[in-house]
């Protein structure tokens, strides 16, 4: 008897080694390793118009940095690690060099911090097509529609949903009436196409319209000037002004012939995120990153952060690092991102634009956040902001 | 005459009898407290109690309210008969909820810029212990069996199971994105949490530590984005829970035992806690934007009344 006990414990023991053994290997068998790069390329510093706001070097990689913190909190719950690598090339770089060398057949999950012209010369590379881009840095509609690609997704607004950000509000305050004040550069025409764009989706007027080609310097011109500049044949409600790289936004105000307000790009402004926002959990983001970066989060370290909390999201919701699952899921009705803006966050599957509410700020407060209370939309109002899935010009990214 | 008197005197009686409560509010954005007679519909009172006050409880012994004054990074200790402040406990930076145990002598807080949960012992007024959890830590609750202390954690989209006795994880449940509340039925057997971003409330297992059922809630005339759950409350016998859902400014009624949905009533804008009566035929909702309380008669399911109270009403407690 005593020798079919002790078979019996050491057949038991055995069992017991074997079942441990099984979940060591389930355990490791989950634990999943997902490596993202980051890609960025130093920038020059813009002409300024004053002193006040120093230039920035490092915006977005620290909200990568944030939302990899993130990510990984989650993951070591559930057996998942992500790994930030950060790549920035210097001024005089290239930049699709560098993304062979350093990103091609290593990384599938890459945020790109690019201009817009960069980020389709990257997309277009054949290993990119292997690949999921995140762009953070571009507001560009031309990306969101005719030049999209199915394997870029794109974080922050558009022009387009900028503009009709600032449209809702001021036919919300019926300030119908607006006068274009346009900058030289190119992209100062594209917002004041998006802002004419917006004007006739809503039914508003823009009864003058002006192109800015005078002198910077504000010390000798911008009193005298802006009051004769600001003369126009029919009075109007607003000026709206188009000038992205703040050459001259800044001198308008209070300066005008007629006491008028100024939106745009300066005075009251769209923007993705703000450092006036507060609402919805955001003071708590605003003090995490301040705390992390010594100063305010600015929009393309949002879209960072976004872009790193969709990827620990998708990652973790599937329990995979399978692209397609992943990009699947983030195109899915399912996929819920929390942005502090008090609408969950998803992906437009035509044009891979993440929906999101738009911030309406001037200088030190929060105005509003689009979309404005009235605009009504049969799935969700965020579809209120920029194109549309019927306007678009993007055959879509889900494939 | 005579007969008059005896008519006041049975009125008294029976304002008085029926009269039995007090609804507490805190005004986020009013640095008060405001104190209601839900029975008259009456604002009584509002006064001043610290700054970005937020989640409110009542003692067990209903004799002290304990306030979450934010941005004092305590929480404040007020009489609730002369509704003075009668000292403060540390509760680590930035509380915002907050849980008492059953016993009423421990209490748990969440401190969401530091990913923690600080335990503190009341009668000593001191923190006993400061446990890790995800990023941005929110709903709290404690067991009514004292066994588990759950903590919902918005960033990391996790419900973490804290072991009381011990204060230490021992469990880790993924949940849908930004799970705001967290609520035990009364014989501790399920956790109910609500998702603000997926428009969802989970009903765990807490044996099992499992999701045994999700519901997505739909509003007709609400796009989906505007559901957003936050409050939760179930009746003491498991019949019925309420979710608060938010910006869609109403309240869900769910019975608590087939998990349906029976009906969703509108109350004010941006409803966001709940708490029941003492007798639970009643449920007071705090409508943040509206700046206005809903009362809920239960058994006929009918929003009954509104009384403003004052700016940004955040959190709610009932003195019997």
């Amino acid at each position: 008897m005593p020798s079919i006990n002790l078979l019996a414990k050491t057949i038991v023991n055995i069992l017991l080694i074997i079942l441990l053994a099984n979940l060591e290997l389930a355990y490791a068998k989950t634990n999943q390793i997902i490596d993202i790069a980051y890609l960025t390329q130093e920038q020059v510093a813009p002409l300024s118009l004053s002193n006040l706001d120093p230039f920035i070097k490092n915006k977005g990689v620290l909200g990568a940095e944030l939302g990899i913190d993130d990510d990984n909190t989650t993951g070591k719950f559930v057996g998942q690690q992500f790994n930030l690598k950060k790549i920035i090339v210097p001024m005089d770089g290239n930049v699709i060099a560098t993304f062979d060398k350093e990103i091609s057949k290593k990384f599938q999950y890459v945020v790109i911090n690019l201009s817009a012209t960069q980020v389709n010369q990257v997309a277009d590379l054949p290993e990119a097509k292997k690949m999921l881009l995140f762009d953070v840095g571009t507001i560009d509609d031309a990306l969101r529609n005719e030049q999209c690609r199915g394997n870029v997704l794109h974080f922050l607004p558009s022009r387009a949903m900028r503009a009709d950000a600032l449209a809702q509000y001021l036919m919300k305050k019926r300030w119908v009436k607006w006068f274009l004040v346009v900058g030289t550069n190119q992209e100062d025409l594209l917002f004041s196409n998006a802002i004419k764009r917006s004007a006739k989706r809503f039914g508003l007027q823009i009864v003058a319209e002006k192109t800015w080609d005078h002198t910077y310097d504000a010390r000798r011109t911008a009193q005298s000037d802006v009051a004769v500049f600001t003369q126009t044949e029919d009075d109007y409600d607003v000026l709206v002004v188009a000038d992205e790289s703040g050459q001259f936004g800044e001198y308008l105000d209070y300066r005008t012939w007629n006491p008028r307000p100024v939106i745009g790009t300066q005075g009251l402004v769209a923007a993705a995120w703000h450092k006036t926002h507060e609402q919805w959990g955001a003071i708590q983001i605003q003090n995490r990153f301040k705390e992390k970066a010594h100063r305010w989060m600015e929009e393309q370290d949002y879209a960072a952060y976004l872009a790193l909390r969709a990827i620990g999201e998708a990652t973790t919701r599937t329990r995979s690092s399978d692209l397609s699952t992943v990009k699947d899921y983030m195109l899915s009705d399912s996929f819920a991102l929390q942005g502090y803006k008090g609408s969950p966050l998803s992906f437009r599957s035509w044009d891979g634009q993440l929906r999101q509410p738009v911030l309406l700020a001037a200088p030190r407060s929060l105005v509003a956040v689009a979309p404005i209370e009235g605009f009504l939309h049969p799935k969700t109002e965020l579809d209120t902001l920029g194109y549309d899935l019927p306007e678009s010009l993007c055959k879509g990214v889900k494939q | 005459m005579k007969n008059n008197y005896l008519v006041f005197f049975l009125m008294w009686v029976l304002v008085a009898s029926v009269q039995a409560e007090t609804v507490f509010v805190t005004l986020e954005k009013d640095n008060a407290l405001a104190v209601i007679d839900p029975i008259a519909g009456k604002l009584l009172k509002t006064v001043a109690v610290g700054q970005r006050p937020r989640g409110i409880a009542i003692s067990p012994d209903n004799k002290f309210l304990y306030v979450a004054t934010s941005d004092e990074n305590v929480i404040k200790i007020i009489d609730v008969e002369t509704l003075k402040e009668v000292g403060y406990l540390p509760s680590g930076e930035d509380p915002e909820t907050f849980a008492l145990n059953p016993a009423g002598d421990k209490l748990y807080a969440s401190n969401e810029d530091d990913s923690l949960v600080t335990v503190i012992d009341i009668a000593k007024k001191k923190i006993v212990k400061q446990i890790k959890v995800g990023v941005e830590p929110e709903g709290i609750a404690d067991s009514p069996d004292s066994k588990w202390l759950v903590s919902a954690s918005e960033t990391t989209n996790m419900v973490h199971w804290i072991d009381t006795k011990t204060n230490v994880i021992t469990e880790n449940i993924l949940v849908d994105p930004r799970p705001r509340a967290v609520r035990f039925t009364a014989n501790s057997q399920q956790l109910w949490v609500t998702s603000e971003m997926a428009g969802t409330l989970m009903i765990l297992d807490v044996n099992a530590k499992q999701i045994i059922k999700t519901i997505k809630f739909q509003v007709s005339g609400v796009t989906a984005d505007k559901i957003q759950p936050v409050g939760v409350v179930i009746d003491k016998d498991s019949n019925r829970g309420y979710v608060a859902l938010g910006p869609a400014n109403r309240v869900a009624v769910i019975n608590a035992k087939t998990f349906e949905v029976e009906k969703v009533l509108l109350v004010g804008q941006r409803v966001w806690n709940l708490a029941f009566s003492p007798d639970q035929k009643r449920l007071y909702t705090t409508n943040g934007i509206s700046n206005d309380i809903s009362i809920i008669d239960l058994d006929s399911q009918v929003v009954t009344k509104s009384i403003g109270v004052g700016n940004y009403p955040w959190g709610v407690a009932v003195k019997p």
